[in-house]
């Protein structure tokens, strides 16, 4: 019971300070690859600790939902990454929910977080929330797949299980099955956490932004929970992609703590590669319109598919 | 139970097996918060209207739900599937004095019937084999017919209940029938009236057949697919709050058929462990639904009684007037999208597990179904939740749109509690779904000849699981006890950054305007403007707009917007088939002309061709 108790307390902390530091790198590195200083990558760590000192602004127009939002945005996330392994492929909170629980806690995340946008009562967190919705639910069929590909390989949902199978067949991620399925998620990963080619984080202009026009108006605190939220779930997705894909290194339990921290610094290479990865994505695309985005999805949807059919003849 | 009464081939018996005692659970819950709903709800009506009719009919309902999930002959059955068409019809039409709701009403009556009519079919074919009209007789007699008759009995049943279930493309009168319902009817229509459908192909399926044949479990798992998909991309496009939620039945039927379309897949190959699950994921489903859809409709009523409107775009700003019927229809709404820790999560989890495990289960090109079915099921809880972000942001949340939504008023206390009632049992079964699941074990012993709550459930009844050792598990308790454990995490965070900052109420950012008000607020049309054009291939969207300006185009006086979706099943099915009905019934309209003579000698015709059939035989 303690040792499951400082297990989730470890994965905790770790998911609350990698977080900030992954979006600062991806910013940094982006930047630089733009020919641009760009601020460093500890840059994030300032912004929470500043918004979480300032007093905020609550718009007369909003209700309670308002103010819940940040909390369950928050805590949502927060549990989902607890249930995904980072260092070791046994999670003390495994048993509370596989990778089906992961997608629908940060469903529930989004689903308050639209709220939250139409509760303002603009038009801008209205246009925020509706494409959030539609990009997400487009977005959705594909991470099943790719998850269900990946599942059945596993025999099992339960995301220790995964992780577990994928260490013992270390080089299987070479298998046409899994490119493509790792391609598949690779895209919802770009749609789900706002990148570029589908969402500028960037960016504050009212014709491009989804994310950020849906959480125009919250600010202080409130937007320091979202904010951070929004790191972890994409530190989440990435280990997620990272730890059933490129399984090397990770520890397959708690049993040695040379292996856990080894397992750490492989975590911080693999999340270095990925973050290369979606820099040249972001560098090299221009954003879409927004229209275009279903035609990605549908992409990806097809990329998923050929996987599990590949799954099924290989 | 069996209690005998009447003659002994048209007898009124009742028996209560495992299915019948579920189902009857159902509308017991049900029946108790909607009819405590109703009290607050009908005293509006007080004085207007005739309220001992509405009572008749609803307690006539009430009854007939229970004769049906109780009988024990097919004759018996039939009655009390009669008296619930017409009890139902008669409440539908209750507001009668509308053309629209009287339209309605009679989409539903002739609806119904026809699918009664291929009940009376089936019913006939297998007593014809039995020799008796009794369901304990039916019992696996299905099975031991030929190839031709079972698919014949399976596809009779299978629409004749589906009309009633109200799955695509049979669904029509559904949308249409709910809304103009007084919306504690509409409650009990959606919430359990459909599921007598659904307890009906649940007998044919599981009592009947001993094991259906492969085809047969692939059309319920494809048919559950399509009513599922297609009735949340049409929820999406409705801004009439009940007819949205109408939509949304559909799609939950589609949920409900997708587990059993499971099931008797597995069933079909041989693996009565699976059966179990997806068939417990139908069940579970069915009474999760039936909670969370009584709900909202309840919360509806309660919108429509104190904004006198159905359209959405007229209210908003509720969550501050009917604080109470706001959280209720909240929590609702995040149980209908499959959310955890609600239970209509519970209910998705374990049709996921089953469609995963099914991809196992064989080795031919089959198993492809499984992973693509759940994919899709994917969608749909997507477009769900994204058609829920939309029916509660946009009544609920904001500014008021119109003067009715301004001075709306909280709903009476007896309206609350049965709201109450039903969205604490929302929370009780997505938390305390370990416990709830043994109930199950009778009808799948008697439907499959399996126990499985057993291996469902692990750690002391907390965790659910897929019923293998190294199978997923999850534990709704445990992510409710967890979020709950870590909102200690933001009171951490004031503590180390302290409550510096002030928290001020101010007006919300409206590009240097002066004041925001409910027209710059996002509608539910441009809500769903993205959906609409994405899926314009299914929507084929019309719309118009005229603007009149006085000096220049750039700037308007007024402004018409006009935007609709064509009804594609209306258009490309049931008006053709209607105007060929019309035209055949002219053409026999010559046979009735009505001569006695001609009628003399049609019975004479009659019975010399009876006659002569009875020689031949």
């Amino acid at each position: 019971m303690t040792g499951a108790l400082l297990k989730g307390a470890a994965q905790l902390v770790l998911l609350l300070l990698l977080s900030p530091l992954i979006t600062g790198l991806i910013r940094t590195l982006k930047a630089r690859l733009q020919m641009r200083r760009g601020p460093g990558p500890l840059q994030p760590y300032r912004e929470i600790h500043k918004l979480m000192r300032k007093g905020m602004v609550v718009p007369d127009t909003a209700s309670w939902l308002f103010s819940a939002t940040p909390y369950v945005v928050f805590l949502a996330t927060l549990l989902a990454g607890l249930m995904v392994p980072m260092v070791a492929a046994d999670m003390p909170t495994g048993l509370f929910g596989g990778v089906l629980a992961v997608v629908y806690l940060l469903g529930l995340g989004r689903f308050f977080l639209a709220l939250g946008g139409l509760d303002t009562g603009t038009s801008f967190g209205g246009l925020g929330s509706s494409r959030e919705m539609t990009i997400s639910a487009l977005a959705e069929p594909t991470l099943m797949l790719a998850v269900f590909t990946v599942a059945i390989g596993a025999g099992s949902t339960a995301m220790a299980e995964m992780a577990r199978t994928a260490i013992g067949q270390q080089w299987h991620f070479l298998a046409p099955s899994q490119i493509l399925a790792f391609a598949a998620l690779f895209l919802v990963l770009i749609a789900e956490t706002g990148r570029i080619p589908v969402d500028n984080p960037a960016t504050h202009l009212e014709l491009t932004m989804i994310h950020e026009a849906m959480i125009l108006e919250y600010s202080g605190p409130y937007l320091a929970l979202i904010e951070w939220g929004a790191s972890i779930k994409q530190l989440l997705l990435m280990t997620l992609l990272i730890n059933i894909f490129w399984p090397f290194g990770l520890a397959a339990d708690w049993s040695s703590a040379s292996r856990v921290l080894a397992a750490l610094g492989w975590l911080a290479a693999k999340l270095a590669v990925l973050s290369c990865g979606i820099v040249l994505v972001e560098t090299a695309n221009a954003k879409m319109r927004l229209f275009r985005v279903p035609e990605l999805m549908a992409v990806a949807f097809t990329l998923g598919a050929l996987a599990l059919v590949s799954t099924f003849l290989l | 139970m069996s209690l005998p009464f009447g003659v002994d081939l048209f007898s009124w018996t009742i028996r209560i097996t495992p299915l019948a005692a579920y189902f009857n659970l159902v509308l017991g819950i049900l029946a108790t918060a909607v009819s405590i709903y109703s009290f607050g709800y009908v005293r509006e009506m007080e004085g207007r209207r005739n309220l001992g009719v509405l009572g008749f009919f609803y307690n006539i309902l009430l009854l007939s739900l229970t004769l049906v999930f109780s009988a024990a002959n097919a004759f018996f059955f039939l009655v009390a599937w009669e008296v619930m068409a017409l009890s139902a019809w008669c409440l539908v039409s209750f507001e009668h004095e509308k053309a629209a709701t009287r339209r309605s009403g009679m989409v539903f009556l002739v609806m119904s019937h026809a699918g009664t009519g291929l009940l009376l079919i089936g019913f006939l074919i297998l007593a014809q084999a039995s020799g008796s009209l009794d369901f304990a007789s039916f019992h696996l007699l299905a099975s031991r017919l030929s190839p031709a008759q079972q698919g014949s009995v399976f596809i009779l049943f299978f629409l004749g209940f589906g009309v009633k279930a109200g799955v695509i493309p049979i669904h029509v009168w559904l949308p249409q029938a709910h809304p103009v319902a007084p919306s504690n009817i509409s409650a009990l229509m959606s919430g359990i009236v459909i599921k007598s459908g659904i307890y009906g192909m649940a007998l044919v399926f599981f009592d009947f057949f001993g094991a259906a044949p492969l085809w047969a479990g692939m059309a319920v798992l494809a048919a559950g697919v399509v009513s599922a998909l297609f009735g949340v991309l049409y929820a999406l496009m409705e801004h009439d709050l009940k007819r949205l939620l109408a939509y949304h039945s559909i799609e939950n039927i589609g949920i409900i058929l997708i587990g059993f379309g499971a099931a008797l897949l597995f069933r079909a190959l041989g693996h009565p462990m699976l059966a179990a699950m997806a068939l417990i994921a139908g069940l579970y489903h069915t009474l999760n639904h039936a909670i969370f859809k009584c709900l909202l409709f309840l919360g509806a009523g309660a919108v429509l009684q104190s904004t006198h409107t159905r359209n959405m775009e007229e209210m908003g700003g509720l969550i501050r007037r009917m604080p109470v019927t706001a959280l209720c229809f909240l929590t609702g709404a995040v149980a209908i999208s499959g959310l955890p820790p609600l239970n209509g999560f519970v209910s998705e989890w374990l049709t996921y597990q089953a469609l995963l495990a099914g991809f196992g289960s064989t080795q031919t090109l089959t198993r492809l179904v499984f992973p693509i079915a759940g994919a899709l099921l994917a969608l749909t809880a997507a477009l769900a939740a994204a058609c829920f972000v939309k029916a509660f942001g946009i009544s609920f949340l904001a500014l008021p749109r119109s003067e009715e939504a301004e001075t709306a008023h909280e709903c009476l206390p007896s309206m609350r509690a049965g709201m109450g009632i039903l969205a604490a049992l929302c929370a009780l079964l997505g938390f305390g779904a370990t416990w709830f699941l043994p109930i199950f074990d009778s009808i799948t012993a008697a439907a499959l000849g399996v126990r499985p709550s057993a291996t469902l459930t692990a750690v002391n009844h907390l965790v659910l699981t897929v019923g293998t050792a190294r199978g997923g598990t999850v534990s709704t308790v445990g992510i409710a006890a967890l979020l709950g454990l870590l909102s200690g995490l933001p009171a951490l965070f004031w503590l180390v950054w302290g409550r510096s900052g002030r928290r001020v109420t101010g007006p919300t950012w409206d590009c240097g305007l002066p004041g925001l008000t409910a027209t710059n607020e996002y509608t539910a049309t441009g809500f769903s403007k993205a959906f609409r054009m994405i899926f314009s291939a299914l929507y084929r969207p019309r719309r118009e707009i005229q603007a009149e300006y006085e000096v220049s185009p750039y700037y308007p006086t007024a402004i018409r917007f006009e935007s609709e979706i064509e009804p594609a099943f209306e258009k490309h099915f049931y008006d053709p088939f209607q105007a060929w009905l019309m035209r055949a019934a002219r053409r026999m309209r010559g046979v009735q002309a009505g001569s006695i003579h001609a009628y003399l000698a049609y019975i004479f015709v009659a019975l010399i061709a009876l006659m002569l059939f009875g020689v031949r035989r």
